[in-house]
């Protein structure tokens, strides 16, 4: 039996309304498909629409046509429970930004991650601190943790579940050259031994140089600059 | 996850969750205090004069033959002849006919001169006679004996053998010491009534003490009376001919229909107390959206992450909610010990002012309702946030910083 590819999109479109009621399409994306532990840069400069991209795969937004499967399973067209469930299960996502929260303890923040997926597991979540080598920081709370080190935490956090997918959005946005080539590093490295797929979305030359394949959203990207429907 | 998330948020906003939790406690200690404080204080004083149906005493106020007679306050209006005593006591109706007489104290504490009937069955409650704690024994008629009750007994340091000169008058005057000298001979019963905290002698005792006007030796200042079982015209037939027809003596009856006439002259005060702890919840209500709004506004972020990690929107009802719940148990509990802290003032202050038992903790349905209704209030004051929360764009959460 065939294993699903990680990623799968087809025909996606997406646009936004604009003050006068037309909407602005953002994306129109043909095809784009992940295999299984294939790994991916997207480059794109700010305001192309990686972010909203990525968060459509996440299904934390809605298309407004096309399909997007990850591991299988369908996260368009789905009930928002569902793709919900697929976020915990299957993907795992880590922003620039981090989003750690600050009242939980790197520990109790990878916990988080585990929660709503495979269930809250202390250990497992120790297990996935140390991977990223802070095991040693683990009732630290945000705040008491170098910038790298937050990133290392949000990367547990996001592999915990052992996901198929991991979608990275400018994960080495807040980050000097030399952490940012750790965080990058640590990123494909865990994707690999975990096997799962990864996407990450930077300007970063430095991180789209570390990747064998780099995709440009300016040229995967179908939709008329500027245009209006509508 | 749950717990913890809503136990940390708690502790991140620790000050508007105290000042929330304060006011809920507030709020319900109010409650508590005013409807059960009221109902226990007028179960408190039925239950002390639950022993007797009437007091005939001189022409006056009715509530005054109460509290003097069964509550041992204010003054008696005056005085009933041996001959009426004998009158009411030969009714066929009359079970008990108790006779009393007051007007000396020691050091404050009342003296109350009584038939030695008090302690032959007399039952001051369904199943309660009156008693005399071991090693002691009654007094004896006529002699210049005492038998003190268990508060007075306590306030004073008395015990059975000790012996004391009584002062003249119903308050204290150090210049007006009798010269006769009385003997306790026992210590009574506990009876959770005002009789624990007055001196009970015999009724000679106090009518031919020096200084007290020999024409009255015999005379009363009040009869106290029970009806016999099933008697029910009895009050009326009294009444009739006491208030009605006659002109120099008083029947106090029903008595439970006097007391509830005082409670009702403080109505007011209780209704007044009722609309603080209304509004006092009013504001806990609002405290409690303030705080879960505020603290629900400043983890916007926090809420759009953990419906990026794979929440579903329930669960941050859920966490909104539970937070608006914790506030509001916090304070039912600190709310319980608040009320707990007024209601043994009170016990303590009914106790030693009026012997009245006072029983904080005995059921009552605002002992349900407050809580319920504090509850409530939380949870409404949390339905806005979490309905905030609920509707909240995950995209639009993360948006100043992805």
């Amino acid at each position: 039996m065939d294993t699903p590819d990680a990623l799968m999109i087809r025909d996606l479109t997406k646009s936004y309304p604009t003050r006068t009621g037309a909407r602005v399409e953002i994306l129109r994306i043909p095809a784009l498909g992940l295999a299984p532990g294939q790994q991916v840069a997207l480059r794109g400069e700010s305001g192309l629409g990686k972010t909203t991209l990525l968060q459509i795969i996440a299904g934390i937004l809605e298309p407004d046509g096309g399909s997007v499967s990850v591991g299988g399973a369908a996260v368009t067209g789905v009930s928002e429970a569902r793709r919900d469930r697929i976020r915990a299960e299957r993907m795992g996502y880590i922003f620039q930004t981090f989003n750690l929260l600050q009242g939980l303890t790197a520990l109790e923040n990878v916990d988080l991650g585990l929660a709503f997926g495979r269930g809250a597991d202390p250990a497992a979540a120790r297990a996935a601190l140390e991977r990223v080598g802070l095991a040693h920081r683990a009732h630290f709370h945000p705040r008491q943790l170098s910038t790298g080190q937050q990133q290392r935490v949000a990367i547990a956090r996001a592999l915990a579940n052992r996901p198929c997918l991991i979608l990275a959005d400018e994960p080495t946005g807040n980050l000097d050259a030399p952490r940012s080539r750790e965080v990058v590093q640590l990123l494909r490295e865990s994707a690999s031994a975990l096997g799962a797929a990864l996407l990450v979305a930077s300007h970063d030359p430095a991180v789209l140089g570390a990747f064998e394949d780099v995709v440009d959203l300016a040229a995967l990207n179908q939709a008329p600059r500027q245009a209006e429907v509508g | 996850m749950l717990f913890l998330l809503i136990r940390r948020s708690l502790r991140q906003h620790l000050v508007s969750t105290a000042v929330a939790v304060l006011l809920v406690a507030l709020g319900l200690g109010l409650i508590l205090s005013v409807w059960v404080v009221r109902a226990q204080a007028e179960q408190g004083f039925a239950r002390s004069a639950s022993g007797f149906d009437a007091v005939l005493g001189a022409r006056g106020s009715k509530l005054q033959l109460v509290l003097n007679g069964l509550f041992h306050q204010e003054s008696s209006p005056g005085n009933v002849t041996a001959e009426d005593f004998q009158d009411v006591k030969a009714l066929p109706f009359v079970d008990r006919a108790i006779p009393i007489v007051v007007g000396d104290n020691f050091r404050g504490v009342r003296l109350v001169g009584v038939s030695d009937d008090w302690f032959h069955d007399l039952e001051y409650a369904p199943g309660h006679t009156y008693g005399v704690e071991p090693g002691g024994r009654p007094f004896q008629p006529g002699r210049k004996e005492a038998v003190v009750g268990s508060l007075a007994a306590h306030q004073l340091g008395w015990s059975v053998g000790t012996s004391f000169h009584p002062f003249h008058g119903l308050d204290y005057d150090p210049n007006a010491q009798h010269s006769e000298s009385f003997t306790v001979v026992g210590v009574l019963a506990p009876t959770g009534t005002p009789a624990d905290r007055v001196i009970w002698v015999p009724l000679e005792g106090v009518q031919r003490l020096g200084g007290h006007d020999p024409a009255a030796f015999t005379e009363l200042s009040a009869v106290l009376i029970r009806f016999k079982p099933g008697a029910q015209a009895a009050g009326f037939m009294l009444d009739q001919r006491y208030n009605r027809q006659g002109r120099r003596l008083t029947l106090a009856w029903p008595v439970a229909s006097i007391l509830a006439d005082l409670f009702s002259k403080f109505a007011w005060f209780e209704q007044a107390l009722q609309a603080l702890a209304t509004m006092v919840a009013v504001v806990a209500g609002t405290s409690v959206f303030s705080s879960v709004y505020s603290s629900m506004s400043a983890r916007r972020r926090d809420l759009a992450i953990l419906r990026a990690v794979g929440a579903h929107r329930s669960f941050l009802i859920a966490a909104v909610l539970g937070e608006a719940a914790c506030i509001g148990l916090l304070g039912c509990a600190l709310g319980f010990g608040l009320y707990g802290l007024i209601a043994t003032t009170v016990q303590e202050l009914l106790r030693a002012r009026m012997g009245v038992l006072f029983e904080p903790w005995a059921w009552n349905p605002s002992m349900a309702w407050g809580p319920a209704l504090m509850l409530g209030l939380s949870l409404a004051a949390g339905a806005v946030p979490a309905w905030r929360a609920y509707r909240l764009s995950v995209a639009d959460g993360l948006a100043p910083l992805s």
